[in-house]
């Protein structure tokens, strides 16, 4: 390393708060030019945050950052990318219904005189596609790209901006194998014109190959950084949870004669295409697969939220087809949505609310002449508070003011509400903390033992893979693989993420 | 992947009869429900009547549609950033009230120069005008008020200003060149209203087009949040749709003063609903982020055209008003099931 040139990147004691939570509390960071810099950690555990405020998104509560040695203030996104700072993020940047070049041009936009100079930009987008080796008709709407396609737009996007830091935000999590490699060999490239990176993902098989140094961040604070080189994948796994493994994933007991309790045949809607799954009483079927597979949204059929085209649900023998969402909430399914912000809670409600909510069509729930027995229905919620590990004091506060943790097991809460049969998790612990997931599982566990079916539907794939009695892997809106028992292995079910046809079942 | 084989399945056998719902089908997206509109209105009123597709009636619509398509531009500005404006009838009412005012109180003290009187009204009817779109765009791009209850409330301020000033009676006394010019004058044989319109519609298909401020309306009302992290100024853009919304709605303010030769604050009672109409006719879609210029004008003619068609076919105005607003909502129900098709689930 060369003693005379600063780092590209120097971050020293960033702090980030937000009422209530501190979401970065005194992490160092730093990059050099030519370095491919992976951030590890939990969901949670402030790698966005950091990769935030280093993108302008957000600025910190304390702490100082330098970009080439001079200390800078990055106001917004687009301060930061005058710094040379370009972000790829999860969530994409694009305008759905603009086409690909405009995209690519937005907010810089070439002019000739007054006005914009559009066969200038079609033309440099088309050099620039070809420059990365995309193969995308620029002229085409985003809204009708593959989600692969548009992280290469949104790819392309950054590399116009010249930038000398890239960040890419979990960049392969919905690229195929052949799509992974085509980026790795851009970050080899654009590391030998010494660009410096930061990568986030979860793949720890794929540090060794493309990384030269790993931070860990947990609950907001940098635990270590260490070389991508010498240090095993079972050793960051340690040091990203602060525990080992077999301590977070409960040991849950598997019914083996459990009755069917919901089937599912030659399913086809908008996303998945002739799925058969059968539910089992005392059993937890894991559902796992890429963003756009169709492993939620066919759930979401099943439910009611949005239409089937054809095949048939049954529900304890009845043909459920079509019922509408609330026909099956009292079917004795109970759905747990993926987005607790937008789906799941009364935001503006109290905790305690939020569960009676779900108490109010209980038997017995009501007092005389049909009217609701207050005092019964919040000593029950307050009952169903404590089982899910809500502390008593919280059971009053709003809710949108509890922390990702608390407001999901107030989630979970609502599904005690009455007695079900079928528990469907899809998500169930998004954006939540270690501690309160392994509460999560061991309820999970409860639900399982005492003989109920649950579904499990995730993106966390050690969630899923160690939960699940079996698994069903999704792959372009069909089931691309059943695995049970040993065979449910990391190897074995990525292999299957991309599968092109489906098994026969 | 989705619709690629749904549309495989729908085009196997080519038969007449699917070959004309897969083009149907593809207009319906290109461009919206106007072809289908204009068609049927088309086919309707020349039954009933065969003066209705005279020269002589086509050209006395496109006159009477250079209002409606002038507010209609700057309905699919603030439409297309995922917003609307209630309040285009008031900018036109408070330009008719605060022009008229001015060349009146104007026209004593400088009699020789009427020219400059009328200039300085018009630049005072555009100023009050500005005035508006600027509150709008203040309270929606930089107090986050919906749009909905933003322009509502302005719609009701500007309209009490405009009834306050006259007490509600017609300002008479304009300048004769005013209205004989902007209202019933000819260049180059071309009505002159016909003539602003036509520049405006250039204008605003360049800056829709060919400016960067075009670019990012669009880019505003297809997603904020994605445009925001692409370095966009969102709060910019929104307020510069609501102000250029209201001067257009201005201009057209303008050229009706001149035409009715009078101040009036009640001028421009129907026009938030028609141009609205007219923008979602002509495939500007409600969620915001789509729109072209071009139809924009094609769907302000729709409704000039079927307004004279049922004048024509003696439809009283009660009934005309029922009409009116059932096709609105009928093209915004079509207009959900575009959007879905055009961008939704694949």
């Amino acid at each position: 390393m060369d003693d005379t040139n600063p780092p590209l990147v120097e971050m020293t004691q960033i702090s980030k708060e937000f009422p209530g939570v501190k979401a970065l509390d005194g992490v160092d960071f730093m990059l050099q030019r030519g370095e491919v810099h992976v951030l590890f950690g939990e969901n949670g555990a402030g790698k966005s945050t950091l990769i935030s405020v280093l993108s302008g998104l957000y600025r910190p509560t304390s702490g100082s950052l330098r970009i080439d040695g001079e200390e800078v203030d990055l106001r917004s996104v687009h301060d930061a990318a005058k710094h040379g700072i370009g972000t790829v993020f999860q969530e994409f940047s694009l305008i759905p219904t603009l086409r690909v070049f405009e995209n690519v041009y937005l907010g810089r936009e070439l002019k000739r005189g007054p006005l914009t100079d559009r066969r200038a930009m079609v033309e440099g987008a088309r050099t620039l596609f070809r420059d990365l080796g995309f193969e995308i008709d620029i002229r085409r709407r985003v809204s009708t790209l593959s989600r692969a396609e548009q992280q290469m737009v949104e790819i392309a996007k950054v590399f116009l901006a010249k930038a000398q830091v890239l960040i890419l935000d979990e960049p392969t999590a919905s690229l195929t194998e052949k799509e992974t490699r085509k980026l790795f060999a851009f970050i080899a490239k654009a590391k030998a014109d010494g660009v410096g990176i930061i990568y986030i993902s979860h793949r720890i098989q794929e540090f060794r190959e493309i990384a030269d140094n790993i931070s860990v961040l947990r609950d907001g604070r940098l635990i270590g950084t260490v070389s991508a080189r010498d240090t095993s994948e079972k050793a960051l796994v340690e040091l990203m949870t602060g525990r080992a493994i077999d301590q977070i994933y409960p040991e849950i007991g598997r019914q083996s004669d459990g009755r069917t309790l919901m089937t599912l045949r030659q399913m086809h809607g908008a996303g998945f295409h002739g799925v058969d799954i059968d539910v089992r009483a005392g059993e937890v079927l894991g559902i796992a697969g890429l963003v756009g597979s169709g492993k939620s949204r066919i759930w979401r059929s099943v439910l009611g939220l949005q239409p089937i085209r054809s095949g048939t649900v049954t529900l304890n023998g009845r043909d459920v087809t079509h019922a509408a969402t609330r026909h099956m909430l009292r079917g004795g399914v109970y759905y747990l949505p993926p987005d607790r912000k937008s789906e799941g809670l009364q935001l503006a409600a109290t905790a305690r609310e939020n569960i009676k909510l779900s108490l109010l069509g209980r038997a017995g729930m009501a007092g005389r002449f049909g009217f609701v027995a207050p005092r019964r229905i919040k000593a029950l919620a307050d009952k169903i508070g404590e089982r899910v590990g809500i502390a008593s004091g919280h059971m009053g506060r709003i809710v949108s003011k509890l922390s990702g943790g608390n407001q999901q097991k107030v989630l979970f809460g609502k599904g005690f509400g009455e007695e079900r049969d079928i528990y469907i998790f899809d998500e169930p612990t998004v954006g939540v903390d270690m501690g309160t997931r392994a509460a999560l599982y061991r309820l999970i566990k409860e639900i399982a033992e005492a003989g109920k079916a649950v579904v499990v539907i995730s993106s966390d794939l050690p969630e899923v893979m160690n939960l699940a009695h079996r698994l069903l892997v999704f792959s372009k809106g069909r089931v691309s693989a059943e695995l049970t028992g040993a065979e449910i292995a990391e190897e074995n079910v990525l292999k299957h993420f991309f599968a092109e046809t489906g098994i026969q079942s | 992947m989705t619709i690629q084989s749904s549309q495989t399945r729908d085009t196997e056998a080519p038969r007449g009869p699917a070959i004309l719902l897969a083009a149907i089908r593809s207009v319906f997206l290109r461009v919206g429900v106007l072809p289908f509109f204009l068609v049927v209105s088309l086919i309707v009123f020349s039954l009933i009547s065969n003066q209705f597709l005279s020269i002589q009636n086509l050209t006395n619509v496109a006159r009477q549609s250079v209002y409606l398509v002038l507010v209609s531009l700057g309905q699919m500005l603030v439409l297309i950033t995922g917003g609307f404006d209630l309040s285009v009838g008031t900018a036109i009412a408070m330009t008719s009230v605060v022009s008229a005012l001015a060349m009146v109180a104007l026209a004593p003290l400088m009699p020789d120069m009427i020219w400059l009187v009328i200039l300085l009204g018009a630049g005072a009817g555009l100023g009050a005008a500005l005035l508006i779109g600027c509150l709008n765009g203040l309270g929606i791009a930089q107090f986050d008020v919906s749009p909905f209850i933003m322009t509502l409330g302005v719609q009701s301020v500007g309209a009490g200003i405009a009834l306050f000033l006259t007490g509600g009676v017609p300002v008479a006394g304009l300048p004769y060149d005013f209205g004989n010019f902007f209202g019933f004058g000819r260049v180059l044989g071309v009505p002159v209203p016909v003539m602003i319109a036509l520049l405006a519609i250039v204008a605003i298909w360049l800056v829709m087009n060919r400016t960067k401020l075009g670019s990012h309306i669009y880019a505003v009302g297809g997603n904020v949040r994605a445009a925001n992290l692409s370095g966009v100024n969102t709060k910019r853009v929104l307020f510069l749709a609501y102000v250029l919304c209201a001067l257009l709605a201005s201009l057209a303010g303008l050229l009706l003063t001149a035409r009715v030769e009078s101040g009036e604050s009640n001028l421009g009672g129907t026009i938030a609903l028609e141009s609205i109409a007219a923008c979602v006719i002509g495939g500007v879609s409600l969620r915001g982020g789509l729109g072209r210029v071009e139809n924009v004008v094609l769907g302000a003619f729709f409704i000039v055209l079927l307004k004279n068609g049922m004048n024509i076919a003696q439809i009283g105005s009660y009934m005309q008003m029922v009409l009116l607003g059932s096709l609105l909502v009928l093209a915004v129900i079509l207009d959900q099931f575009r959007y879905r098709m055009l961008v939704g689930e694949s």
